[in-house]
């Protein structure tokens, strides 16, 4: 069986060291929720077409099921868990729940990590901006314009901070 | 399935010119990955380029733009470089899937899946793109953009030859060019049709036109003659509506999911006519 052959992958997921063995088809968002139990990362289409299972990759944002497990090894994976956890909320969690722009809530660790992305890259971005950096992201419930509104608060107190 | 990851681009064609047709070669992965879920592709092998670092960048000569094949679609988008000399190519890559995927997808990835609606190929097509490819143990070749697509998935590109780099020359100071793509929504949206202009103008007179076309035709395509048709000539309303008329015979667009090919035949002809006003318009 060729499928057993297993390779190392290292790299770090929310500041920890992780090792594990796997197969090479395996994709990211895979090893990260049935390998590591980081079910955070939500799996939607599995095929990159709504955003649910976005991490950061070296501070970029991907789409997790668009990327093998193995192309993450020496890098850094940063998960919605890794932006922030009920105990210690990023101010963009504490915006989403403010602006109620979580309905199901299943988008909703995707819309994070790109959000986070986003303001990592622009601090102040415009309407037009967040609305382009969460068009890869799919959400059935909200409409989007809280979501938006949510971004959109949080990248403005940065900017006055 | 075996794994490899070469460091260099040399690296790269050794292992592809050892493992044959057993390998697979994966870059970002918007094309590979999905295939392999879906068991469409069972390789016995892939061999990963994204570690590889000498094929990425876009760099600016006297005359030329060379682009690596490894390039993401962010990279693109968000070069100086490329905004300044070919805003066409910055055009396509900022409405190019969505975010997420641009950080993933490469240039050369999407040459060479080699989907007629390729976004990267219609701006190249007006930019006079040439592809070069490598091959291990084989001379480098340099293939024109107009030449490089056969088919739908389909290239000239031979078992184990890789896209090192795209070069196209720098437009000259009377250039114009527009981009434009249509699709059924603004993100992920694969083109009903897409389409780039380029054009020199010099005392009225149009001296030189290229049209590129995508998702009209089995692959990525120029739209020659009427292109001839604005060569020389004074651009006048009634010279841009024959324009319109005689691309509707240039290409062969299919109906499919997204669009019926009257659709696109009709939107192909609505769009171009778009683009050429607002490029003789701006003097």
């Amino acid at each position: 069986m060729k499928e057993k052959k297993t390779y190392s992958l290292e790299f770090m997921v929310n500041g920890e060291r992780e090792k594990v063995e796997i197969r090479p088809g395996e994709t990211l968002l895979y090893v990260l929720r049935e390998r590591l139990g980081h079910t955070e990362v939500k799996e939607g289409c599995g095929k990159v077409d709504c955003g649910a299972c976005a991490v950061l990759l070296d501070g970029r944002v991907v789409n997790a099921c668009l990327t093998l497990a193995l192309q993450a090894n020496k890098k850094k994976v940063v998960t919605v868990r890794g932006i922030g956890t009920p105990e210690r909320p990023h101010p963009l969690q504490e915006s989403f729940i403010k602006h109620g722009a979580i309905q199901c809530g299943f988008c909703t660790p995707g819309m994070i990590v790109t959000a986070k992305a986003l303001l990592d890259e622009n601090r102040r971005p415009t309407r037009e901006e967040v609305r382009r950096a969460i068009s890869g992201n799919l959400c059935r419930c909200t409409g989007y314009k809280k979501t938006v509104d949510a971004i959109l608060s949080v990248a403005e107190k940065k900017e006055s901070v | 399935m075996e794994y490899f990851r070469p460091k260099n681009f040399n690296e790269s064609l050794r292992y592809l010119g050892k493992l044959k047709s057993k390998a697979t070669l994966i870059a970002g992965g918007p094309i590979v990955i999905p295939d392999i879920r879906a068991k469409i592709l069972t390789p016995n092998a892939l061999v990963d380029i994204s570690y590889v670092k000498d094929i990425s960048y876009v760099k600016e000569e006297k005359k030329t733009i060379r682009v690596g094949g490894l390039t993401t679609i962010s990279e693109l988008a968000s070069s100086n470089i490329i905004e300044k000399c070919a805003p066409v190519l910055s055009e396509a890559a900022r409405e190019f899937g969505n975010p997420l995927v641009r950080n993933r997808a490469t240039m050369g990835g999407n040459l060479a899946d080699a989907s007629p609606a390729a976004d990267t190929a219609t701006p190249l097509l007006v930019l006079g793109g040439m592809v070069v490819v490598e091959k291990h143990g084989a001379k480098s070749r340099q293939i024109p953009i107009e030449q490089f697509f056969v088919g739908p998935n389909r290239t000239v590109l031979k078992p184990g030859e890789v896209i090192r780099e795209i070069i196209f020359p720098k437009p000259g100071r009377y250039a114009r060019m527009a981009y434009t793509k249509f699709g059924l929504r603004n993100a992920m949206a694969i083109s009903v049709v897409s389409l780039a202009v380029l054009v020199e103008i010099e005392d009225r007179a149009c001296n030189k036109a290229r049209i590129g076309f995508g998702a009209v035709a089995p692959r990525p395509i120029r739209a020659y003659r009427t292109e001839e048709m604005l060569t020389g000539n004074e651009v006048t309303r009634e010279l841009i509506a024959e324009c319109c008329e005689m691309v509707k015979k240039e290409i062969s667009p299919i109906s499919d999911i997204r669009a019926s090919a009257e659709y696109r035949e009709w939107m192909a002809s609505v769009l171009l006519k778009g683009l050429l006003q607002q490029i003789f318009k701006e003097k």
